[in-house]
């Protein structure tokens, strides 16, 4: 190798290492048999199980995986209808739709959770389980539109006139010919999706109360009070799941393309 | 609309009241709610003031936002810096090689970035692992104050944002067409001619879209601020989180979330016009 690639090489390294280093040792760390030192003193599962202990915590990770997966599903529902709409047909105000979901996806998070939050704030809505559903649903909806609509735009559209020829009605060919084709991509939209909301700081932060809590809010709490290996272990396995996720879902739309 | 197709009607129109509901009225409701004023029992008072804008210039809050504009700024001039070659040597590796190095990119991309902050304090913790390997290597005498410091703020926004950077960069520097650095060469300009007049202006849409994507979350990230930036208000996103949690003054942190959202405008337009300048420039 001439020495110049090989400082390419090298280059390369060390970005990655500087985009895993830390996520390495905070894994490593989830296992460390020790409470405050750094030494490494033999692996353990104590801080798993101390989690697994935990009846707040365990809680809080349920209610975020009954708000992610009620989300995506919305979400996905809304986010595919979204998509065909807006490649089969012209329509008043097609403009402003393409418009509010460009938006919708550019608008910085923190910007959309307190707009959010005056919202339900003037309709006197509750903070809790309700609006952060709906506010989960909303920031979830643009990721299943450009999902969808990137795959859609790859469509034979011969297929559609031939379903209408054969004298299908709309919701027919939609849902015999459309949806069973969109199917790759409305599975990863809805996983894309269900990452989003479980990782989701801070748009949930300023919409959910005190009656409905859920995990990364609850890590964000625990990680201002300081290190402690339950929350190594705690980060470890959401790193897990999201990885686990992320991963079924490019399988899916690699699949779907081939 | 024609009732005859009930299909599109419905799926127009569960779009169109989603988005209407929760994204136009929310937006318009912020703006409304910038120019009112702070009310006693009810959250804002119906009464219009320009005040809230006028004290975001108080030198105060000025300096927040100050401060936030200069660590967004330093963090995606960082970014770019180290993305850019980064991205660049990426495309020049095989090809079979690209998906898996370009995937080993957006997995932190797709993981949360509060988990990779906490990781990020870990490792700059005072009895933290970058300390130890410090001292192991007898470089430092004594851990050094890493965490609650602005460099590491901006290390961890950094951390947070670089394959944000780096994506887009390797979007546009992949379509690059190699025969045009093949013909500049030939016709005898320079490394640095070649990159000046030729790389750099037709990877502008890249360099400005990765910008957008780092430099704007960047202004908003308040619990990068807080944990490893400790306990002074940092960031924009900070101000107005405060304004709406602990000094219930909703008009003003929604005048501040106005400026991010116009500043967010007006940097997509600058986007929008080095995209169209740069398409025009591909034309023959």
């Amino acid at each position: 190798m001439k020495p110049r690639g090989a400082i390419q090489i090298a280059y390369l390294v060390l970005i990655y290492g500087f985009l895993y280093l830390p996520i390495l040792v905070l894994i490593v760390y989830s296992f460390n048999d020790a409470k405050y030192s750094l030494e490494w003193r033999g692996v353990t599962w104590t801080w798993y199980r101390n989690l697994l202990d935990d009846p707040d915590l365990l809680q809080a990770a349920l209610n975020s995986v009954l708000i992610a997966a009620l989300s995506a599903t919305v979400a996905t529902g809304i986010g595919a209808l979204a998509a065909v709409a807006l490649y089969r047909y012209e329509f008043f105000g097609k403009p402003l739709l393409q418009g509010l979901i460009f938006v919708l996806m550019m608008t910085p998070d923190i910007v959309m959770g307190i707009a959010l939050l005056i919202l339900f704030a003037s309709l006197s809505l509750p903070l809790g389980f309700w609006t952060l559903l709906l506010a989960h649903i909303t920031f979830n909806i643009p990721f299943v539109v450009v999902t969808v609509l990137s795959r859609i735009s790859g469509f034979d559209r011969h297929l559609l006139e031939a379903a209408k020829d054969l004298g299908a009605t709309e919701f027919q060919t939609v849902r015999r010919i459309v949806l069973p084709l969109l199917m790759p991509a409305v599975a990863a939209g809805w996983l894309l999706s269900f990452t989003l909301s479980m990782d989701d700081v801070m748009v949930s932060f300023f919409v959910t109360g005190p009656t409905f809590e859920i995990l990364p809010l609850k890590i964000y709490s625990m990680a201002r009070l300081g290190v402690t290996p339950e929350i190594n272990a705690l980060c470890a396995m959401m790193l897990g799941a999201t990885l686990i996720l992320i991963l079924v879902a490019q399988l899916l739309l690699l699949r779907g393309r081939s | 609309m024609k009732v005859k197709e009930p299909f599109k009607f419905a799926a127009v129109g569960v779009i169109g009241f989603w988005l209407i509901a929760f994204t136009l009225l929310p937006n318009l409701l912020v703006v409304v709610a910038s120019v009112l004023e702070r009310g006693g029992d009810e959250f804002v008072a119906l009464v219009f003031t320009p005040d809230n804008y006028r004290r975001l210039f108080d030198p105060l809050y000025l300096g927040v936002l100050l401060d936030s504009l200069w660590l967004a700024a330093a963090t995606t001039l960082l970014c770019l810096l180290l993305g850019y070659p980064f991205a660049y040597l990426l495309t020049r590796m095989p090809a079979r090689w690209r998906p898996l190095l370009l995937l080993l990119v957006i997995v932190p991309f797709w993981t949360s970035s509060l988990v990779r902050t906490y990781a990020m304090v870990i490792l700059l913790q005072t009895n933290g692992w970058l300390n130890q390997l410090l001292l192991d290597l007898g470089w430092i005498a004594e851990p050094l104050e890493l965490l609650y410091t602005e460099p590491a703020v901006i290390a961890g926004m950094l951390y947070a944002l670089l394959p944000f950077m780096i994506l887009p960069l390797y979007a546009v520097l992949e379509k690059l067409d190699r025969r045009l650095i093949e013909a500049a060469r030939d016709l005898g300009a320079g490394r640095v001619t070649i990159f000046r007049r030729i790389i750099l202006p037709l990877t502008l849409p890249g360099i400005v879209a990765g910008c957008l994507l780092t430099f704007l979350p960047g202004l908003g990230m308040f619990y990068v601020a807080d944990l490893l930036g400790g306990a002074r208000a940092m960031l924009v996103g900070n101000l107005i989180r405060d304004q709406f949690l602990s000094a219930r003054d909703w008009p003003f942190g929604a005048a501040a979330s106005v400026l991010l959202t116009v500043l967010m405008g007006l940097l997509l337009w600058a986007y929008y016009l080095s995209a169209r300048r740069a398409n025009q420039g591909a034309l023959p």
